[in-house]
């Protein structure tokens, strides 16, 4: 047989028609839904007079409208509240589990995922949400869609598609220190563009991305869609078996055993071919931070600005200009971003907001006070994280810091809550888009690691966090 | 179910050159609450087209009298960013039929033709030469032809191939909807999920 990717292994195993210049028509094994994208599929099934076809495949959770606060009480915003209540109302009709607001394992749909071991390698998973691709840490397919295919999805447990191509990022070598997977995305995503990866379906691979925990793995794959990629995955190992172990949706016993030996051929045979291959030294990655409004403008923490005259065209000149301005650092060109005084810090996010995260923001917080101008939100990612952080006693070494510590959801990462950052005001953000107006209109976001982001949060100005460690 | 159908789109076009428009720009996450499809293109490209207080923001071309039509000119990676539907569904209920740019990201695509709004992906110089035309003069009639993948401006001879996947291209003119193909599928599915070994998506 013809040596093949990762990616086309699990392709071929998943698709049950392929008919000439047609899409395949791909079978997905699991299917999260959220309370955003569902409820026009909802209705469009309803009008069809069709039930959800394999409900036992389909699990749901709210997370992006919910608010952080007095999770135990009733929404406020009316709109939020009539979303989250048709999300329950769908879920009781047409027999969907729901981990909804107070249930133990509700959270961001990507944190529970892996949390609860719905995700394995091996599968197809899709959910109306583009960080769908965290889940490709796993060794999975797994990729965001409209509604439109939600809603496709929920009548058939199929879907559409055209074969992506195939890239392989491959990265070698010991990451520096205070370089985290974050900084790894950060640097990839700068190189090349937020377009770069457009039509692909990206694999990590590589000594450096051998060593990182499923966690740190997570992260990587989460931000593949801020390049354009469709997806990102990463070859199941031993961290990946013991991450998933126990877990309460995974195989028991012999059964594991067995899928265990299954996930082991999966890892890209050792001929087969890629579309596309980048090679990065783990050396010349440094701790990132963006400046701009897409995830590509990213510098070195120690790096400049660029200036107008590095870009080729007037239109291209014309965007970054647009960018700075939004920003405020017109007069900032050319110039480095280490000192900029910042008034929020977010510390949450599907990319950045696991259990390891606050593990690492904690050893540098501990025993430290943020300045008194500055807000730090803390919101894990899950009920369960949440209650980890509990259970170590991180929340104490949050909260006596002078954090703002929440209930999990999606919060600040894209202000659909209360949890906005205000007009014109700077925040250190562990999420994923600096687009703007994404943390709330007006807001401008510097994206970087949790670890840059708690540094930030004791000195209240942008800092390198490898003068801190 | 039948949708719309697009064959032929004959307009003038409003031209937004900016590179990298994100879904967050063409609906911020505040106006995704709605619980139906229609009504999105009253908030589409808010924070561009209107200030805090509500007024229209002169500068920005939706806002401009000259420029309007079925017929939206875009720059490089159109519609890049979150997966939200309701980006071309904004599009599409304030009254676009067709995105031209030279190059689109790939979700935002499929919602689009999911959407019957046709992305028209051309060349970055005969982009260029659609946005000379039509702010040279706002008059300009553009014409999108479906069956024979073409866009032209005919009284200045211009005129590019576009690609439509095969599949797409029948449900577009034909107003037809993936999922009757897909639930038509069923016995398929369904032997496909008897033959299946090595699933362990459901073993717990």
């Amino acid at each position: 047989m013809k040596p093949r990717t990762l990616f086309e292994k699990i392709w071929d195993n998943h698709v049950i028609f392929q008919q000439k210049d047609y899409p395949a028509v791909l079978y997905i094994d699991a299917h999260l839904i959220h309370e955003v994208t569902s409820p026009q599929a909802f209705a469009g099934l309803k009008k069809r007079g069709l039930p959800v076809f394999r409900p036992d495949r389909t699990w749901a959770t709210m997370d992006h409208n919910v608010p952080t606060k007095d999770q135990d009480k009733p929404i406020q915003e009316e709109m939020s509240r009539k979303q989250v209540a048709m999300l329950e109302k769908n879920c009781c009709e047409f027999g969907v589990r729901l981990y909804g607001l107070g249930h133990p394992y509700q959270g961001i749909v990507h944190v529970i995922g892996p949390e609860l071991g719905i995700t394995k390698p091996g599968m197809t998973i899709v959910c109306g949400d583009s960080h769908t691709s965290t889940h490709g840490a796993f060794g999975t397919i797994a990729f965001g869609i409209g509604t439109s295919e939600v809603e496709q999805v929920m009548a058939s447990q199929t879907i559409l598609q055209y074969k992506p191509k195939t890239m392989n990022i491959r990265i070698d070598g010991k990451l520096s220190k205070g370089v985290t997977s974050k900084d790894i995305i950060l640097y990839i995503i700068s190189q090349i563009s937020t377009a770069g990866g457009t039509g692909y379906f990206v694999e990590y691979s590589g000594t450096a991305i051998e060593n990182l925990s499923m966690e740190a793995r997570m992260t990587i794959c989460n931000m593949s869609i801020e390049m354009g990629a469709r997806g990102g995955l990463i070859a199941p190992d031993e961290t990946t078996f013991a991450y998933m172990k126990g877990r309460k949706f995974m195989p028991k016993g012999k059964e594991w055993n067995k899928a265990v030996a299954y996930w082991k051929t999966l890892p890209t045979d050792k001929d087969a071919k890629y579309d596309k291959e980048l090679f990065i030294d783990a050396a010349d990655i440094e701790p990132m931070i963006t400046y701009g409004t897409n995830p590509g403008m990213g510098i070195k923490i120690t790096g400049k600005i660029p200036t107008e005259k590095t870009f080729e065209t007037e239109n291209q000149r014309e965007n970054f200009r647009k960018a700075l301005e939004y920003m405020g650092l017109l007069e900032k060109q050319g110039k480095q971003l280490l000192g900029q005084k910042v008034d929020y810090v977010f510390l949450g996010s599907c990319t950045n907001s696991r259990i390891e995260d606050f593990r690492n923001i904690a050893q540098i917080v501990a025993g430290k006070k943020k300045p008194d101008w500055l807000h730090v939100f803390v919101v894990p990612g899950s009920a369960q994280v949440a209650e980890e952080v509990k259970k170590e006693g991180l929340d104490k070494i949050f909260t006596d810091a002078g954090f703002d510590m929440r209930g999990a959801g999606c919060s600040a990462c894209l202000g659909m809550n209360e949890d906005k950052i205000p007009s014109g005001k700077y925040c250190v953000s562990t999420s994923n888009r600096n687009f703007q107006g994404r943390q709330g209109p007006g807001a401008r976001t510097f994206l970087a690691s949790p670890i840059t982001a708690a540094v930030t949060a004791i000195t209240g100005v942008v800092s390198d966090v490898r003068e801190f460690i | 179910m039948k949708k719309k159908k697009l064959t032929k789109i004959i307009s003038t076009a409003v031209p937004l050159d900016m590179e990298d428009v994100d879904t967050d720009q063409i609906i911020p996450a505040r106006f995704l609450k709605a619980t139906t499809r229609e009504g999105f293109g009253l908030n589409v490209f808010r924070d561009w087209r209107y200030d805090f207080e509500g007024n229209p923001k002169p500068h920005f071309v939706l806002n401009h009298p000259n420029y309007k039509g079925e017929i939206l000119i875009a720059g490089h990676n159109f519609g890049c960013g979150s997966s939200r539907e309701h980006a071309a569904w904004a599009l599409s209920d304030y009254g676009f039929n067709v995105v031209v740019s030279s190059f689109f990201a790939d979700i935002f695509k499929n919602n689009a033709l999911n959407n019957t709004l046709l992305p028209v992906q051309v060349s970055k110089e005969f982009l260029r030469k659609l946005f000379d035309a039509v702010t040279a003069d706002h008059t300009t009639m553009i014409e999108v032809d479906v069956e024979q993948q073409t866009i032209s401006i005919p009284t200045k001879g211009l005129s590019d191939h576009f690609d439509i996947n095969p599949y797409k291209k029948i449900c577009v003119m034909n107003g037809y909807d993936d999922i009757d193909y897909l639930v038509n599928m069923k016995e398929k599915t369904e032997s496909f999920e008897k033959q299946r070994k090595d699933d362990y998506s459901l073993s717990f």
